[in-house]
Formats: structure tokens, C-alpha cells, sequence
């Protein structure tokens, strides 16, 4: 290879390439070049094109408590293993229910589509079953499903939730464009205790500022604000904000 | 002292207090502990800096002895073992939720031995901490072997690799109390990330400074792809992570995507991770070992000029084939599978060069084991980019996504490319970094080699069956038109399989431990048991004749 090399006349494509091997720096461009093009095209539209997301009705922000059960969903890594993305081929829409929408994971950071289904998708669990069933399952999952090979995580229900700077967890979600209103992030604290406290006089605003959001002691002990509680009421929340009776998939074409 | 010295301290001072601060005020145990841990680190460094001002030694190493370069190798010796410790965690990691899949009692239900904290922890320790710092060392050693000068800096080359497996200690005993982002490969969270990326922006500039004083006149091929490697992850990990901390005392962020977008920002870096960190860096590994073990010219120079410009430029694109059928546009997900395909051609363009570099010494084959580890490498290499780019057409994905095929997939790379490229590697630096003839014993690396090789013969298999048995089982139906399978039934199908998967990952571990071994006794005795280091013919003859 070396003697064709030298053979080659001087103004060959392979001997200008010795620029990029003679100077880091313009290796260094070059290679900057080179790897943007592939992320700018494929990423960039997705932030002016209108048809990335469709407009649909009955999205809304996560409540407090919903966003800090969503949190603990983050910590225990329950993406690892469950999906939230429902794909439009029949056996899943059969099985799980309407595709997911683009819309329906707008306000979600991080996304949770996941990429492994160990276990079930999630996108729509919400409603499907009681908050009690939630509950057992999660407190130990082979007592429910004998072939489960979940954990158990008897210890969300025994641990009270940490929300001291659920305030600041708005705000962070609004920086980064979720729409919380001035009145959502202060009524944060008493929001989020009022959706787990059964007949709490706050939940008519609670519900007037998130739309169908659902009240009620999700675990089963009104003595304990648990991380169970929280858990839950994300759990009974997904993929429940899109009325799909009233969803019409032929308004979006372009 | 030197400038850099004092810097060097002034800043480590500085750090000491107000992260004191922080792991005292902060809620968080789990925060407090990393704040801790950050203030003893910056504590500790003091110290060590301190010492090396005053044990006598000249302030400035000089750059050349007896007009030889005066190379560092510490920092690439640090690496060297750090990278056989964590790779043996991280395999054991792996068996464990290997097992946990197949026994879920092993679960414990505890919050800190779960799954769903162990698994990142997994990925993590074989990516991140094994194969990240088989990379920052060899690409150390490399840099200054063919460039002819000694690294640039002097604290800094040191500042690189302890930091960075600070970033690891902090990233993975954070999954375990509970601090992630869930982003898969990209799980640590924001001050964790901040700390990662001065890191690697000091490991650009060693690496530039160095490629700046070289002696030699052209850049070897091997640094491209390094430069190529350390370039890119930073875009993509400065990329990924934009996050708004919901303040200093939570470990807890909000990215600025959401979504979709974020879904794209994810796989843009998820899978370019696999093709930079894993590939690009992998294949610097290739373009200098194979050759030095071989003693053999790359077969290609050419070639290797096509295949660094043509995957760096395609590899980019791939991304979207992680989200087929997601409510990503239909026209991101048609370009990342098209690019997918194209990317077969550099991939298997990568693997011809280097195994074709053994041309006229494929008799070594035979009698040296640390090459046919490197050359079975590439097979695999080959292997898992014809499957990869298979499974990016969307048919195709419909049925293997979710599903083990992926996990399959991931691992013939993982161990069968990036961990054996790198076991060869490191069979190489070991004899040469502390000076010693050869191995200690050749024939513990051929037990390696075939353990380790059944290991993941077990294990892809597995997932293939498991895989495809999984995706055809969720689509089945019966014939009056119902689905035929419910969800647990699919799960309980895959026990046998798991368990399988689990024996080939436990063989694979048994495999690291004879190397660990090795490498040991390598180290402790002067002289080889095994004699005959040297290849049975001479190279020579074969290839003439």
C-alpha cells in the first residue's frame, strides 16, 4: 500500500487528505462537521415542524402529587423494564389500548417510552385497575401474579413522601417550558396534600387548575402521606388525560 | 511548585468548604453522601499534590531521557487496573440481575438491590467504568507511543483518570440510593454531569496537547478515532443532559426537552454511545494493537481513511431506529432506519481491516491466544453490525423491539466486541507497562479465550430464542381472533432462557477472574511459566512462503 501511495500524483484526493493528518486542529473541525449534519437534520425540525405534536384535547401538567409519584417511577428505574409507548400495530392497541400520541408525553422530562418490556406497557394503566390491586402488586407482585417477576417494593407504603421542595420542582418543569401558572407552583404543597387526603376542602381548586384529576387516599392508609400514595396516583393517571371517544386522528393530517 | 500545582490546590481548597456545606444542609442522604465523598476528593487531591511539591523529585519531569521520550505511563497503569476491578463488578453486577430475572426472590425487596437500581448500575460499571477506562488508558498510551512525546501536563493527565472514577463512584453508588435521571446510559444526574464534562474537556486537551507536540509527522490513524471518540461524546453528552437542577440541594433535575424531543435527544446520544464510545474508541484500540501484536502493517490505509469519515458521518443518523413505531415522525424514524443500513458497509469496511491486517500471520492464530481474542473480536464485531443494521428495518423491529433480541444484540457487541477488543488490549499493555517479558501463562489466556467464548455463545442464543419467542408470542392469535397470550404467560415462557442467560454471563465472569489472575501473577513474577512467548514459526517464513 505504501509504494502506491507515493506513487500517486500529488493532487489525488488521498494526498490532500494528509491536511487532516497533519493538523489536529482541522482534524478536529472536520470532525466536528462531519458528526453535526446527522443530529441537526433529524433533530432540529422536530422543534418548528407543527405536525411533531398534534394539538389534542385534556393534556395538562402532572399534578404535585402525580409529578412526585412520577419521581418516585424515575428513582426505582421502572423503566427498565416497562414501556410507555403504545405502537400503532393491532395486537398492541388490542392489548394496551389506543396508540400513544406524540401530545400525550409532552409535559413528560424524562420521556418513559422505554425500550424493554419485562413487564407490561404502562401508558395506559391508568383506571385499569383499583388502587388496591396497585397497592398489593407493588407491596409484593408475586401474591397478586404468581409468574411475576417484579420486585417487590413493600417499602414505598411505609415510607412518608418527601415533598419539602415540590414548589421548586414546578418551577424546574416550567423553565423548561411544562406550563405551570404562577397560582399552580405556590398552591403546590397544599395541592399536593389535598389530592391524597380524602374530602379535603382544597380539591375543588385542585381540580378546577388540573382538570379530572383524582382525589383519594391511594394507599389504602389515611394516616401516612406514603411514597405509595404518590405512586399511585401517577400510576391511575397515565395515559387517562385524552378522552380517545372524543379523539379525532384524521384533524392532524396535514 | 509549579503554576499548575498551585492551581491545582487553590481550586481543590476552594471546593472543600462549600461542599461540606452542601452535604450538610442538603435533605437528601443520599446527595450528602456525594457531597461528602466530593469534599474528601477535593481534600484528598490537596494532599496528594501537597506531597508530590515536597518527596525531592524535580518539579518538571523532563520531556526526554537520553533523547528518548520520557513517557507518563502512572496515569495509564491507574487505568489499566481500575479497568480490570470494575469490569469484574460489573460482570458480577450483570450476573446478578441475570439471575434476579430468572429468581425474583433475589430481589430482596429492598429498595437498594431492586432491578430497577441494579441494572443501571450494570450497564454503567461494563460501559462507563470498564470500557471507559480501558479507553482513557490505552488512548494515553497510544496518543504517546505515536506521537513520540511524553503526554501533555503533568497533574492533568492524572486529574483525568482519578476524576473520572470519581464521576463513576458517584454515578453508580447514585443509581443505588436512588438518584437518576432514567435515561438509559445516560442515568447520572446534573452535578454528576457537570463534574463529567470538565473532566472530559481537560481529557480533550491532554489528548490536542499532546497531538501537538508530536515528533511524528502524520497523525496515526489510531488517534482519529480516539480524537474522534472523545469529540463527539462530548457533543452528545452536553447534548442529552441541558437540565434545570431544581436547586442546589436536590439531586434532582428537569431537562430542557421533553417528550418526543427528548426521546430523540436520548437515542441521538443513546446510540451514539454505542457508535463512539463503544465503536469509535474500540476501533482506535483495533488500529493499534492488532497490528503491534500481529506485527503486520494495517492491512488498509486507504481504507481506514473510508472508514473513519464514512462511520463518523452515518453513525450519527442512526438513532431513530431506537424508537420504530413511537410517536417520533414518520420521516426521523425512515432516515434513521435508512442510515442504519448504509452503516453495515463502514462497519464491515472497520472489520476487513483489521482482520485482513493479519495477512501472512495467520498462523499466529494457532499459537497466540491474545490475537485470536482480538481477531475473534472483529468476527463478532462483524456480527453484531450485520444484525444491528437487520434489526433497524422497521419489520423487523416491529417484532424484536421490547423484547431480548435487543438484549441479545447488545451483548454480542458488548462482550463478543468492545470486552474481548479490550481483554486483548490489556493482555498487551500489562507485559509492556510493568516491564515484563510476556504473560505469565498463555494457556490461562486460551482458558479465558474458550470459557469465556462458550459464555457468550450461551448467552446471545438464549436471547435470540427468548426474543423472538416473546415478540411472536405478544402478536399470536387465535383463530376466532383473539389475542392468544396474555402478558404473564409471555414472561413465564422466558424462565428457561433466563436461566441460560444467566449460566453464559457466569462463565464469562469465571473467564474475567482466570485474566485477573493472569494479569496478577503477571505482574508479581519476573519470569513466565509457559516459556514459549514467541510465536512457533517466525513470522517471516510463512509469509514468503
Amino acid at each position: 500500500m505504501t509504494s502506491t501511495e507515493q506513487k500517486a500524483p500529488r493532487r489525488s484526493l488521498w494526498a490532500r487528505h494528509k491536511i487532516f493528518e497533519t493538523n489536529s486542529i482541522v482534524l478536529v473541525i472536520g470532525t466536528l462537521l462531519v458528526i453535526s449534519i446527522g443530529g441537526l437534520v433529524e433533530i432540529a425540525p422536530l422543534f418548528y415542524l407543527r405536525n411533531t405534536i398534534e394539538t389534542v384535547q385534556g393534556m395538562r401538567p402532572y399534578t404535585p402529587l402525580e409529578l412526585a409519584g412520577r419521581g418516585i417511577y424515575v428513582r426505582e428505574g421502572c423503566y427498565n423494564c416497562h414501556s410507555q409507548m403504545i405502537r400503532p400495530l393491532r395486537d398492541e392497541v388490542e392489548r394496551y389500548g389506543p396508540y400513544s400520541l406524540a401530545a400525550e408525553s409532552m409535559y413528560d422530562k424524562p420521556f418513559q417510552w422505554g425500550s424493554k418490556r419485562t413487564g407490561p406497557d404502562l401508558a395506559r394503566v391508568g383506571g385499569k385497575y383499583s388502587d388496591e390491586w396497585q397497592r398489593a402488586h407493588l407491596a409484593e407482585p408475586r401474591a397478586i401474579v404468581p409468574q411475576s417477576i417484579m420486585p417487590g417494593y413493600p417499602f414505598l407504603e411505609k415510607t412518608e413522601l418527601k415533598f419539602g421542595d415540590i414548589v421548586d420542582e414546578l418551577r424546574a418543569n416550567r423553565a423548561g417550558g411544562v406550563p405551570y401558572s404562577d397560582e399552580m407552583i405556590a398552591q403546590a404543597q397544599s395541592d399536593l396534600k389535598a389530592q391524597a387526603t380524602p374530602d379535603h376542602p382544597g380539591q375543588a381548586d385542585l381540580e378546577k387548575r388540573y382538570p379530572k384529576a383524582q382525589s383519594r387516599d391511594f394507599d389504602g392508609n389515611p394516616q401516612r402521606l406514603s411514597e405509595a400514595d404518590a405512586l399511585i396516583a401517577y400510576l391511575q393517571a397515565l395515559g387517562t388525560m385524552v378522552d380517545f371517544k372524543l379523539y379525532d386522528d384524521k384533524a392532524n393530517i396535514r | 511548585m509549579t503554576v499548575g500545582e498551585m492551581i491545582g490546590m487553590l481550586i481543590a481548597g476552594a471546593c472543600v468548604l462549600p461542599l461540606i456545606l452542601i452535604g450538610a444542609l442538603t435533605e437528601n442522604s443520599g446527595y450528602a453522601f456525594h457531597a461528602m465523598l466530593g469534599a474528601a476528593a477535593a481534600a484528598a487531591s490537596m494532599i496528594l499534590i501537597g506531597n508530590r511539591c515536597f518527596d525531592g523529585s524535580p518539579a518538571v519531569p523532563p520531556q526526554e531521557i537520553d533523547g528518548k521520550p520520557n513517557y507518563t505511563m502512572g496515569p495509564v497503569k491507574f487505568a489499566t487496573v481500575a479497568a480490570m476491578v470494575w469490569g469484574i463488578a460489573g460482570f458480577a453486577v450483570g450476573l446478578i440481575i441475570a439471575l434476579q430475572l430468572a429468581f425474583p426472590g433475589l430481589n430482596f425487596d429492598l429498595p437498594w438491590t431492586n432491578f430497577g437500581r441494579m441494572r443501571p448500575l450494570h450497564t454503567s460499571a461494563v460501559v462507563f467504568a470498564f470500557g471507559g477506562n480501558v479507553l482513557i488508558g490505552s488512548s494515553f498510551y497510544v496518543v504517546q507511543r505515536t506521537c513520540r512525546a511524553r503526554l501533555a501536563g503533568d497533574l492533568s493527565p492524572w486529574f483525568v483518570v482519578l476524576g473520572y472514577n470519581l464521576f463513576i463512584l458517584i454515578a453508580g453508588t447514585g443509581y443505588l440510593l436512588g438518584i437518576t435521571q432514567s435515561k438509559e446510559y445516560a442515568e447520572p444526574e446534573w452535578y454528576a454531569d457537570l463534574w463529567l464534562t470538565i473532566v472530559w474537556v481537560v481529557y480533550l486537551l491532554v489528548f490536542l496537547g499532546t497531538l501537538r507536540k508530536r515528533t511524528e509527522p502524520h497523525i496515526y490513524v489510531a488517534n482519529w478515532f480516539y480524537l474522534g471518540f472523545i469529540l463527539t461524546i462530548a457533543v452528545l453528552h452536553i447534548g442529552n443532559n441541558v437540565a434545570v437542577p431544581v436547586s442546589i440541594l436536590s439531586p434532582k433535575s428537569y431537562g430542557l426537552w421533553s417528550g418526543v424531543q427528548d426521546a430523540m435527544f436520548q437515542w441521538w446520544y443513546g446510540h451514539n454511545a454505542v457508535g463512539f464510545f463503544l465503536t469509535a474508541g474500540f476501533l482506535a484500540i483495533m488500529y493499534y494493537f492488532v497490528p503491534k501484536r500481529a506485527e503486520r502493517p494495517i492491512y488498509s490505509y486507504r481504507l481506514s481513511i473510508i472508514h473513519f469519515w464514512a462511520l463518523i458521518f452515518i453513525y450519527i443518523w442512526a438513532g431513530p431506529h431506537h424508537l420504530h413505531y413511537t410517536a417520533l415522525p414518520d420521516w426521523a424514524q425512515t432516515l434513521g432506519m435508512t442510515f442504519s443500513i448504509m452503516l453495515w458497509m463502514p462497519s464491515w469496511g472497520g472489520m476487513i481491516n483489521g482482520i485482513m491486517t493479519l495477512s501472512g500471520a495467520w498462523d499466529r492464530l494457532r499459537t497466540d491466544p491474545v490475537l485470536r481474542m482480538m481477531v475473534v473480536s472483529l468476527a463478532f464485531y462483524g456480527m453484531a453490525t450485520f444484525e444491528g443494521p437487520l434489526m433497524s428495518i422497521k419489520a423487523v423491529n416491529g417484532l424484536s423491539h421490547y423484547t431480548d433480541w435487543t438484549i441479545g444484540h447488545v451483548h454480542a457487541g458488548a462482550l463478543g466486541w468492545v470486552a474481548y477488543i479490550s481483554f486483548g488490549a490489556i493482555y498487551c499493555l500489562v507485559p509492556w507497562l510493568w516491564n515484563r517479558k510476556g504473560l505469565y501463562s498463555l494457556r490461562l489466556v486460551s482458558w479465558h479465550f474458550w470459557v469465556s467464548t462458550l459464555g457468550i455463545v450461551f448467552y446471545i442464543t438464549a436471547m435470540w430464542v427468548s426474543g423472538i419467542l416473546q415478540g411472536l408470542m405478544w402478536r399470536a392469535y387465535t383463530s376466532l381472533g383473539f389475542l392468544e397470550y396474555a402478558f404473564i404467560e409471555t414472561v413465564a415462557a422466558m424462565h428457561p432462557f433466563y436461566v441460560i442467560r444467566a449460566l453464559g454471563g457466569a462463565l464469562f465472569l469465571i473467564g474475567a477472574l482466570i485474566m485477573a489472575f493472569n494479569l496478577w501473577m503477571t505482574v508479581r513474577c519476573e519470569e513466565a511459566v509457559d516459556t514459549p512467548q514467541a510465536h512457533a514459526l517466525p513470522p517471516r517464513q510463512l509469509a514468503t512462503a
